[in-house]
C-alpha cells in the first residue's frame, strides 16, 4: 500500500513498491492525461511535476513518490482557470495529435516557473520531449508568447 | 469534438445514432426496417434531427458535422468540417463534430462513403461529396423556412445559420427549422459554390479539437475505460514468420493480478491481468519458446546483398516509366554518371503505441480503437468474432499519431481474439513500445541504381533508374498489383498523374526489380516518395555538379514541360535566396517532387562542423495542393512532415539481425527534438486549377534531399544512404 498526493488529493493505492508512478497514475488512480510513450524516460509523454520538478513518471517508482506533491496535467489548471501554458497552447493552436502534449505542457510549465523568460537556448536545453507530429515550431512560439504576455 | 459514443457511458450510448419514426416517436436502431407510412427523421443520439447524413442541427442552433475520416493530428477533421460548413452557410462558432461508426455506415449503405484515412486523401477524396452534403442540408433548411412562410425558396438566403426572406426581411434560424427540414426529401440537383465565393474554405481557422488536448481530457484509445475491463500485454515471435512453440503458464499463474494466458494466432502470446503493468510484468516473466522459422538468419546484410543482385541486367523488372531508348543512348553517351543509393526500413513510432479494446459476447462484438481505417477495423472485428456484421461495431477514438501504421488491423484482430476467449469481459490490449517498434509495418527497404548519359554538349540525354526492393502492395494489397507490378513503387516517377516525374529526359527508363524480404512493409508517411525523391533529387544534384552547372539551372532546363513542378522549385529557390551569396559557412541544397496530387519543393541552409555535425539553419517547404482548405493547418503539416522525414534521415533506420528488428525503443530509434529543428518556412501556393492534392504527406520527401544536397555543397561528400546515424553524422 502506498499513500500518494496527486493534484492535492490523497490516494491510497495497493501496488508493488517498484511499480512505475506512470502506471499507478493511469491505472490505479485513473488519471489518463499522463501518457505512456516509451517506458524508459526517453520521450517525455509521461512528464508530471514531483515537488514542482518535471519528472518522467515512467522512470519513478511509486515508493519514491510517496510523501511528495505530484501534479499531473489534470491538476495544472487552478481554480477553474487554465494554466497560462494551456491557454497559450489553445491560442497558438499547438497540438496536432496531442498525445505528447500533456507531457510537453508539464515540461514547459516547469521551465517557465524556473525561467519566466527563457531564451531559445533555454528551451532547447529544457524541452527534450519527443513529438512525432512535429509541433516544435508552435511549441516554441507558444512558450515565447507566455513569456512575453 | 464529440466522441461517439461517450466512453463513460458506453452501454447507454454505444449506438450513436438512432433513427426515429416521427409517427411513432420512439427510437429504433439503424438497420432495422422502418415502419411504413409517414415521414421518417433520422436522429442523433440526443434526439436532434439529422437534416442529411452530414449535418445534425440542435434546437440551440449547434451544428454537428459528421466526419467519416479519422483525425490523427493531421487536421482533416477541421478541414472537412470547413468544407461542409462553407456550403451549409452556418455559424462556424457553433460547429462541433462527431464520428459515425463503421457499423452505421454499413447499415446505411455507406452513406458516409469511405472511412479510410491514408494517402493524404482525407480531404481531396471526399471534398466533393461532403460539400454537397452541406449544400443539400442548406437547401433543405431554406425550403423548410420557405414552406413555413409560404414563399418561394429562391427568395430566401442563408448566412451564419440564419435564413432570411429577402423581400420581407423575415428571418429564422437553422435550429428552428431543422425538425421540419429533416422531414423533406433532399433536392435532386445541388450546385456547389464557385471557389471565388468561398468564405471559410481557404481560411486558417483554428482546429476544433484542441482544448481537450491541453487538459488531459482528450480520450485516446489507450485511455478507454469500460466496467470490468481487464488489460492484456502481448509478445509476438520476434522473428518475422516464426511461431509460438510453447510456454510455461504455471510459472506466472500466481503472479499478482494475472487472470489468463491466451495464445493469439500462431505467433503470439498474451497475458491478461487486472492492470496492464501486471500483465506486462507477468509476460516478461513467462518462459516462452519460439519456433523462429525460416527467417532466423535474415540480416540487413543478407537483404542488402539480395537487393543489389536486382541490379543485374539479367533480372526481371517491371517498367514504370519509359520513353526513347535508354540503352542505346547510354551506349553512345559522351559522359556517363552512375550511383547507387539505399533507403532503410523505418518504423512509424506513433507516440501512442498500438492498442485496442474489445468486448465480445456470443451475440455482440464491439471494439474501441484508434484506427485510420474504421471500416477495415470493422471488417476485422466481424471476421475474428465470427459474428454477423449487424452484431459488430467499432468506435473510433482520437489517434495518438497514425502516419500509416494504424490503417493496418493486426492489433484490432488480436484484441478481438483475446476478448473472444473471455466473453463478457472488455479487454484492452496494449503493445509495449518495444513490441510496437519490433512488429511494425515498416517503410519498405529499397536500393536504387541510377545511370545518366550526357552528350558532348553536356546535355542530359539518358536516365536509367532501377529500383530494387520491397513492394508494399505485394504484402498488403496484392489485389492492387497490376500484372504483378506495384504501381505505387513509382510514386513521383510516373509519366503523368497524381505523382508525376518532373523532368523531361529524351531517353528515360525507370524500372523495379521487386524483392520482398520477410520484414512486413507498410504505408509510412509519404510512402514511396521518401526514397524516390532522395534517389532522383540527390542524383540530379550529382549530375549538375558532373557537368559544372548550377543545380537549380540544371533542373530548370529539364522542367520546361512541367510548369507546376517548376513553380514550387522556383518558390523555394527564391525564398532561400538561391543565387545570392549565403552567409559565411552556410551551404544550400534544394529538391522538388510530386506526390498525392501535390507539387512540393524544399530548400535548406546548413552548416557542418568537423565534417559530421550538421546544423540546419533554415529550411523552406513549398506546396501546391491545388486548393488550400486551411493554410494554417497546411503550414503545420509541412513543418510536421519535415520533422518526421528528417527524423528518418538522421535517426531512423531499422536494421535486421537474426530475423528480427534490432531497434526496440527511442534510445536506439531516436526522433528529432525541438533543439534540432529550425522553423520551417512554408510557401503555400495553391494553383486552384481544379485538382485537389493532399497535404499530410507530400512535402515529407523534399526535406531529406535538400539537406543532403546542402551537405554535399558544404563538404564535397555525397551521402547515398540513410540514416546518417550509421555514418556517424548527427546534429551539431
Amino acid at each position: 500500500m502506498a499513500n500518494l498526493t496527486i493534484n492535492g488529493k490523497t490516494f491510497n493505492v495497493d501496488v508493488e513498491p517498484d511499480t512505475p508512478l506512470l502506471w499507478v497514475i493511469r491505472e490505479n488512480v485513473g488519471l489518463t492525461g499522463t501518457k505512456y510513450g516509451c517506458g524508459i524516460a526517453q520521450c517525455g509523454a509521461c512528464t508530471v511535476h514531483i515537488d514542482g520538478v518535471a519528472m518522467r513518471s515512467c522512470g519513478v517508482t511509486v515508493s519514491d513518490a510517496v510523501g511528495k506533491q505530484i501534479t499531473t496535467i489534470e491538476g495544472l489548471a487552478g481554480n477553474g482557470a487554465l494554466h497560462k501554458v494551456q491557454q497559450a497552447w489553445i491560442d497558438n493552436d499547438v497540438p496536432q495529435c496531442g498525445y505528447c502534449q500533456s507531457g510537453m505542457i508539464m515540461a514547459v510549465a516547469a521551465l517557465l516557473k524556473e525561467k519566466p523568460k527563457p531564451t531559445d537556448q533555454d528551451i532547447n536545453e529544457a524541452i527534450t520531449n519527443i513529438c512525432r507530429c512535429g509541433t516544435f515550431q508552435q511549441v516554441r512560439e507558444a512558450i515565447h508568447a507566455v513569456a512575453n504576455a | 469534438m464529440n466522441h461517439m459514443p461517450r466512453l463513460d457511458t458506453p452501454r447507454l450510448n454505444r449506438r450513436a445514432f438512432v433513427i426515429g419514426s416521427a409517427a411513432l416517436g420512439s427510437g429504433l436502431a439503424v438497420g432495422l426496417d422502418l415502419p411504413a407510412g409517414g415521414p421518417t427523421v433520422a436522429r442523433a443520439a440526443d434526439g436532434s434531427p439529422e437534416v442529411d447524413a452530414w449535418v445534425v442541427i440542435r434546437p440551440d442552433d449547434t451544428v454537428v458535422i459528421r466526419i467519416a475520416r479519422s483525425e490523427m493530428g493531421q487536421g482533416s477533421l477541421t478541414g472537412l468540417a470547413q468544407l461542409v460548413a462553407e456550403e451549409l452557410e452556418c455559424d462556424w462558432s457553433k460547429v462541433t463534430t462527431e464520428y459515425p461508426t463503421p457499423g452505421e455506415n454499413v447499415a446505411r449503405k455507406r452513406v458516409w462513403g469511405d472511412f479510410s484515412t491514408g494517402g493524404s486523401r482525407g480531404i481531396r477524396a471526399s471534398q466533393d461529396y461532403v460539400r454537397k452534403g452541406g449544400a443539400t442540408a442548406r437547401m433543405m433548411l431554406i425550403q423548410a423556412a420557405a414552406n413555413e412562410w409560404k414563399v418561394q425558396p429562391s427568395e430566401c438566403t442563408a448566412a451564419n445559420s440564419v435564413i432570411t426572406h429577402t423581400p420581407s426581411g423575415r428571418t429564422t434560424t437553422f435550429g428552428k427549422v431543422a425538425e421540419a427540414a429533416a422531414k423533406l426529401s433532399p433536392p435532386t440537383e445541388v450546385k456547389l459554390k464557385d471557389p471565388k465565393d468561398w468564405k471559410l474554405i481557404g481560411k486558417g481557422v483554428k482546429r476544433l479539437d484542441t482544448a481537450d488536448k491541453t487538459t488531459g481530457k482528450m480520450i485516446y484509445s489507450i485511455d478507454v475505460k469500460l466496467p470490468g475491463m481487464l488489460n492484456a500485454a502481448i509478445k509476438q515471435c520476434p522473428v518475422f514468420g516464426g511461431t509460438l512453440k510453447s510456454y510455461d503458464q504455471a510459472k506466472i499463474a500466481n503472479m499478482k493480478g494475472v487472470k489468463k494466458v491466451v495464445k493469439v494466432g500462431d505467433n503470439a502470446i498474451a497475458v491478461v491481468a487486472d492492470t496492464w503493468w501486471h500483465a506486462k510484468t507477468a509476460l516478461d516473466a513467462l518462459p516462452i519458446v519460439w519456433d523462429e522459422g525460416p527467417n532466423a538468419k535474415v540480416s540487413s546484410a543478407s537483404i542488402a546483398k539480395w537487393l543489389d543482385e536486382g541490379f543485374d541486367p539479367s533480372q526481371p523488372v517491371y517498367v514504370g516509366n519509359e520513353n526513347g531508348d535508354v540503352k542505346s543512348a547510354l551506349a553512345s553517351a559522351a559522359k556517363k554518371v552512375e550511383a547507387v543509393y539505399t533507403y532503410p526500413y523505418q518504423n512509424h513510432a506513433t507516440m501512442e503505441p498500438l492498442n485496442a479494446t474489445a468486448l465480445y459476447t456470443p451475440d455482440k462484438c464491439e471494439v474501441w480503437c484508434g484506427t485510420q481505417n474504421g471500416e477495415a477495423a470493422f471488417a476485422a472485428a466481424v471476421e475474428v468474432s465470427g459474428l454477423p456484421a449487424s452484431k459488430c461495431d467499432v468506435y473510433k477514438q482520437m489517434l495518438g499519431g497514425g502516419f500509416g501504421r494504424k490503417g493496418n488491423t493486426d492489433y484490432v484482430r488480436q484484441a478481438v481474439a483475446i476478448a473472444k476467449e473471455m466473453p463478457g469481459t472488455p479487454i484492452k490490449l496494449l503493445w509495449s513500445r518495444e513490441e510496437d517498434m519490433q512488429h511494425g509495418a515498416y517503410h519498405p527497404v529499397t536500393h536504387c541504381k541510377l545511370t545518366a548519359g550526357f552528350d558532348a554538349n553536356n546535355n542530359l540525354t539518358a536516365l536509367h533508374m532501377r529500383i530494387s526492393g520491397q513492394s508494399i502492395l505485394f504484402s498488403l494489397r496484392p489485389a492492387a498489383l497490376v500484372n504483378g507490378k506495384d504501381p505505387v513503387t513509382f510514386q513521383g516517377l510516373n509519366a503523368s498523374g497524381e505523382a508525376a516525374f518532373g523532368y523531361s529526359v529524351p531517353n528515360l527508363l525507370i524500372e523495379h526489380s521487386m524483392r520482398n524480404p520477410p520484414v512486413p512493409p507498410g504505408f509510412w508517411r509519404g510512402v514511396n516518395v521518401n526514397h524516390n525523391a532522395i534517389y532522383v533529387e540527390c542524383f540530379m544534384d550529382e549530375l549538375a555538379h558532373a557537368v559544372n552547372q548550377d543545380p537549380l539551372e540544371f533542373r530548370r532546363k529539364l522542367m520546361a514541360n512541367n510548369p507546376k513542378h517548376l513553380a514550387v522549385l522556383n518558390a523555394v529557390a527564391e525564398k532561400i535566396g538561391w543565387g545570392k551569396p549565403a552567409p559565411q559557412g552556410i551551404y544550400r541544397g534544394l529538391a522538388h517532387f510530386m506526390g498525392f496530387g501535390s507539387y512540393v519543393a524544399g530548400a535548406a541552409e546548413i552548416s557542418v562542423v568537423d565534417g559530421n555535425k550538421i546544423k540546419i539553419h533554415r529550411i523552406v517547404g513549398a506546396t501546391d495542393p491545388g486548393f488550400a482548405v486551411n493554410p494554417a493547418q497546411i503550414d503545420r503539416q509541412v513543418a510536421g512532415s519535415f520533422v518526421y522525414g528528417l527524423s528518418g534521415l538522421f535517426y531512423g533506420g531499422c536494421t535486421v539481425k537474426d530475423g528480427r528488428i534490432e531497434q526496440a525503443n527511442f534510445d536506439t530509434y531516436n526522433s528529432m527534438r525541438i533543439a534540432e529543428m529550425p522553423k520551417v518556412e512554408s510557401v503555400i501556393m495553391p494553383s486552384g486549377s481544379g485538382t485537389w492534392g493532399g497535404v499530410g504527406e507530400p512535402t515529407i520527401c523534399v526535406a531529406a534531399p535538400a539537406v543532403l544536397n546542402a551537405y554535399f555543397a558544404a563538404t564535397g561528400k555525397r551521402i547515398r544512404s540513410v540514416p546518417l546515424r550509421d555514418q556517424n553524422i548527427t546534429f551539431a
